[in-house]
Formats: structure tokens, sequence, C-alpha cells
């Protein structure tokens, strides 16, 4: 299926790449942005993949929109010749206090706004995906790792989407009509994706868990930021691991103190090698993350 | 030499010409919504057109000077008030240690801007001085403009007494054309939707901020479809992308906003088109109330226009060299 083109008026470029959400559509958008960006193209301002697309942002000023077009055309020839689809990348770990009371408390405050104001998300969500319990839906959303598929809406707040077959996604509707508060760090899902929040607001995917580490410090303070403001990158890796309310609370201690760091490993992502056998893929990307 | 807000007005923040370069992260451009008119507040004062300035949205501030400060008010049809007497907008204003600078009610237009000599020198955040008020990060300590606070100004070399002629002032009307280029999720608007886009005007709601635009007016038609996977249920979503700035998107078919510069970066609802940039001033300048024709134009069509605009903003510009 070819990739769709279409202009942002005169200061933007779109490639849909494919109408559904998949790894392989998504890879494509996250190799077409680097190697767009390898090139340092003057004039191309903001190259942002996204799930299942690209968006362009260019200054017409100091380049013709047809030489963008060239430009970005060439990129996805090149992918589609059949090279290697590898992307060099990192994977960290998350920790998640799962099914939380100030989510939970949160979630309870916009029950009206919600498809079964008697169960909580969780509930709702493993109903939904036909799962026995909340524990089986933990379960699997903390069993495989997922890929940052699109870092965006606000500063900094990760889609992730999950290295599983697609009989194996987990799907669960947003909120019937969006909710005006969310806890910074809450752990979200609408449709297939995953997204964390970066920070406290508005939002309508259902919440089901805290991670007790900031992935946005605009102060830059702590040891993770040093370099930028912002942790997640499209083509990130992350695993999230299960914890307790007193693990969580040893965590923040760690965060406030200025001591925690974000476990991180780099490591080569093979589309190839993940589609032969996803979950032995996945099992050798985590003993990279868990090694010494 | 400093400012000290006694009235924030409404929406007040610092802004500069914006911060590309960290869309792929969800960091909007931010910067001036009309970059014409804050383009030529710096002009008037003796700044670059990178400097910072002050927005605000409908009410003006009351802004009191520690030091003499060359200052010029450009934007919205706003009167200008110096020490409680009439001063001209659109003209570089001589003010002395202690005057106070306020406003009158709004006649037409929405964004004010405000420029003194040597800019305001809030810290630069990701090469940029303006606010992104979501992100709470750049502008003056992340956030809108409140009483007590203290502007730092930078060192200027104004003069006062220089004006922008008539013609090169923006006119502001309740009636506009807004021309965008279709396309993006175009296809996904049955016949009717489209002809409910651009053959009818839409009405700016009260909902109209740095973020979006949002429109009302008659619902538009969505093909009804199997939503492909990852798209969400409803026919106005897709599988979350990337927006462009301007663009015009339909939640559930019956409001459409325009983002403008404070854009939420992604999501999954369906664009239908994007407002050409030539445009983006005109809406920045829309008060609620105001009716809007979307008027589909070619990328070509597109780029005369931003050709014309920035002719017009060379001519402002040599005016007050």
């Amino acid at each position: 299926m070819s990739s769709r083109y279409s202009w942002g008026a005169d200061e933007h470029l779109v490639v849909q790449i494919t109408e559904d959400m998949s790894l392989e559509s998504n890879f494509k958008a996250m190799a077409m942005a680097s190697d767009l960006a390898s090139q340092q193209v003057d004039g191309l301002t903001d190259i942002c993949p996204a799930n299942a697309s690209l968006l362009v942002r260019f200054d017409p000023d100091r380049i013709a929109p047809a030489e963008v077009e060239r430009i970005v055309r060439e990129a996805e020839g090149r992918l589609e010749g059949g090279g290697p689809q590898v992307l060099e990348t990192r994977i960290f770990e998350l920790p998640v206090w799962y099914n939380d009371p100030y989510t939970n408390e949160t979630g309870a405050r916009f029950r009206d706004r919600h498809q079964t104001p008697d169960k909580t998300d969780l509930e709702f969500a493993a109903q939904e995906n036909n799962l026995p319990s909340v524990e089986a839906f933990i379960e699997a959303h903390s069993g495989a790792p997922w890929i940052t598929s699109m870092v965006g809406f606000v500063a900094g707040l990760p889609f992730l989407f999950q290295m599983v077959p697609q009989e194996r996604q987990l799907e669960v509707p947003k909120y019937v009509r969006p909710r005006t508060d969310t806890p910074k760090q809450t752990i979200g899902y609408g449709g297939c994706f995953t997204a964390i929040y970066s920070v406290r607001g508005a939002g309508g995917y259902q919440m089901f868990g805290l991670t007790p580490v900031p992935i946005f410090d605009p102060t830059q303070e702590l040891p993770d930021f040093t370099d930028f403001m912002f942790f997640f990158r499209p083509g990130d890796i992350v695993k999230f691991r299960r914890i307790d309310e007193a693990e969580y609370n040893q965590i923040k201690e760690q965060v406030e103190a200025g001591e925690y760091r974000i476990r991180q490993r780099p490591v080569t992502f093979d589309l190839a090698e993940y589609e032969k056998d996803p979950d032995a893929y996945n099992a050798r990307l985590l003993e990279v993350l868990y090694g010494n | 030499m400093a400012i000290e807000v006694i009235e924030p007005g409404l929406a007040t923040s610092i802004q500069d010409e914006g911060r590309p370069g960290y869309y792929n992260v969800g960091v909007p451009p931010s910067g001036a919504l009309d970059l014409y008119s804050a383009a030529a507040a710096n002009a008037l004062v003796g700044n670059p057109s990178s400097a910072a300035v002050i927005e605000s949205a409908y009410m003006g501030p009351k802004l009191r000077f520690t030091e003499p400060a060359v200052v010029a008010v450009t934007g919205a049809d706003i009167p200008v008030l110096v020490n409680g007497q009439s001063a001209p907008s659109w003209t570089s204003l001589d003010l002395k240690a202690g005057d106070e600078l306020s406003f009158e009610i709004l006649a037409g237009g929405a964004r004010i801007y405000i420029a003194v000599s040597g800019g305001i020198d809030v810290p630069l955040v990701l090469g940029s001085r303006s606010l992104y008020a979501l992100g709470a990060f750049g502008g003056f300590q992340g956030r809108a403009l409140q009483a007590g606070d203290v502007l730092p100004v930078g060192v200027g070399s104004g003069r006062p007494g220089l004006s922008v002629p008539e013609a090169l002032r923006p006119q502001f009307a309740k009636e506009m054309d807004v021309r965008i280029v279709l396309g993006l999720y175009d296809y996904r608007l049955t016949d009717e939707g489209m002809s409910a886009l651009v053959d009818r005007p839409w009405q700016l709601s009260p909902v109209a901020d740095r973020i979006g635009f949002r429109y009302a007016g008659n619902p538009l038609q969505w093909k009804e479809r199997e939503q492909p996977f990852g798209a969400g249920s409803d026919p106005s979503n897709i599988t979350d992308a990337g927006y462009p700035v301007g663009s015009i998107q339909v939640p559930g078919g019956i409001e459409p906003i325009i983002l403008h510069r404070d854009a939420v970066s992604g999501g999954g609802y369906a664009q239908v088109g994007t407002v050409i940039s030539a445009d983006m001033d005109v809406v920045a300048q829309s008060a609620p109330g105001t009716m809007a024709m979307f008027v589909p134009v070619t990328l070509d069509q597109a780029l005369e226009a931003r050709a014309e605009a920035r002719a017009r903003r060379a001519e402002m510009m040599a005016a007050l060299s």
C-alpha cells in the first residue's frame, strides 16, 4: 500500500503511511525521520515521526515545497529498497504502581464521564479485553516491552505501542467525555496506546497507575535530564516494572533527593528479527536491559 | 530598568518569534500569535524582530516603568493611556520614570502587543523567551503574568515619535475570509460534509486562545467505515498523528478547531485542511462572534499570499527605518 502525501498549507508536509497502527508503519515513520534528520537539510525545521505517519515542518522561504517533497519521497524510496531495518535506540525501565489510590481517586471523581460508572478504569479495561481479572490485565500490560511510537500532544508525552502480535494487543476505548484532571505521571491508555502524562491536566485516557519517575524536568536539575528536559524520544523501548506502595515511596524519595537514575542501555532494534519470534526477541532485549 | 505589573490584563504572556525545532517532542512553536503586529511593535522601539514583547488578549495590562523607556503598542484596536491621558498606538512613546501605561476597552481585534526598547529580558528556554503555558516553561517564570511581577528589560536604543502609516496597520472586521489548503484527512468527509465546511460561514466561539480557535456552525458528516486498528471508534478519529500548526480538526464533526502557535502537537482527530501561513495573524486577531468563511486555495496561491505578506512586512519595516 502506498503512502499518502498531503500539504498542511505552505509550512507542512504530512505522509500518511497507513491508516491503521502497526509496528511496521511506525518503524517506517521513524526510519524516514532519522534519514531526514541525518541529512540536516536547511529549511526543514521539525521532523516529527508519529504512530503511522510523518509530519515535516519547513520554512518555504528557505526551501521550496516541491524540494521538500522530493527529499521525503527519496527517503521513503531508500527504505523500500529492502535494506536492513534496524533502529539504533535504547531500552529503559519505568517502575509503575498499578491500581494506586491517586489515579483511582481521580477516576472516581469523573465516573459520570466513563463507560462503566460502577467499575474502575482497570476493571473496565480487563473486561474489554476478555481478561478474567485486573491482575491478569496488569500482567499483560507490564509483561512485554513497549516502543515509543510518537512523542507529543503536550511536551514530552510519549505514546507507547506494545511489542506483541496484533491479536495480543490490549484495546480500551477512551473516556466518553474527557476529564478535566489527570495526575502527573499517570500511566494512561486509549485505543491501543499507553500514554504517560508528563504534566498534570485534562485527559481522556483510562488511568491504570502512576510512575514515581518524572519524564519531564523543565529545571533540568535531575541527573537524567541534564542534557534535555524531556526523557522520551521516538523509538525508545520501555519496560514497565510493577512496584508496590513501599517501593513507590522509596523511589519517590530517591527522585526528590536527586539520586534516582533511570536504568537504561543502548540497543539495536531489528524489525525482521523481532517479527520472526517477538517473545524470544523481547526476552533478548530484557537481557540487555538487566544484564550487567 | 524594569516594568512593574500593576494589573495583568487577560492571558498576558511574554512572546518572541517562537521556538522551532522541538515539535517532535511535543513542544509547539509558540511565539506571538500575530507576528506582524509584534514585529511592528519591536521595529517602532528599535528592537530586532527577535526581541520579546508582551501579548495580552482582549484586556490590556496596567504597567509601571521604573526608568525612562521607549514603548510602543500595536495589534488590536484599543485606546492607550499614559498616566490616564490618551496616547497613540502604532507609535513609539517616550515614557518617563514612574509612568503608567494602561488601556481602555477593546474596540476591534483581539490581541495587544507592547514592546519596550531593549526587549523583555527573561531567560531563553530551548532558544526562545516565549511562554509555553502547557509545559509551564519559558516566558516569565513559566506562567502568565500576575500583579506584582517585575519584568526585566534589556538595553535598547529606541527613539520616540516613529509611527506605522495607517495603510500598513491591520483592519479588523466582524466577517472575514480565512484561506485554507484542503487535504490531510479531508477524504474522510462526505460531499455534504465538505460543502458544510467551505460553503457556509462559521462563528468563532468564546473558546479561542493560544492553543486553538473553536468555531460553531452546522455539523459535518463523515463517511461511515470500519475504523482501522488503533484509530478509535468515532468516524472523526484517526490513528494519533502529528497536527500541522494551523490545521483544522473537527472532533465529532461538530466544532472545527484551528490550532494556533501553542497547539497540541498531535492527537487522534482527523484534520481537514490547514490555514495558510499568511492568514494566521488574521485568525489571531479574530474576536469571539467573528464570522469566518474557510476559503480553499491551492499551495501555489498560499505561497503567493505568503510572498505578499512578506512584502507588506518589508514595507512596514522600511517605513520605520
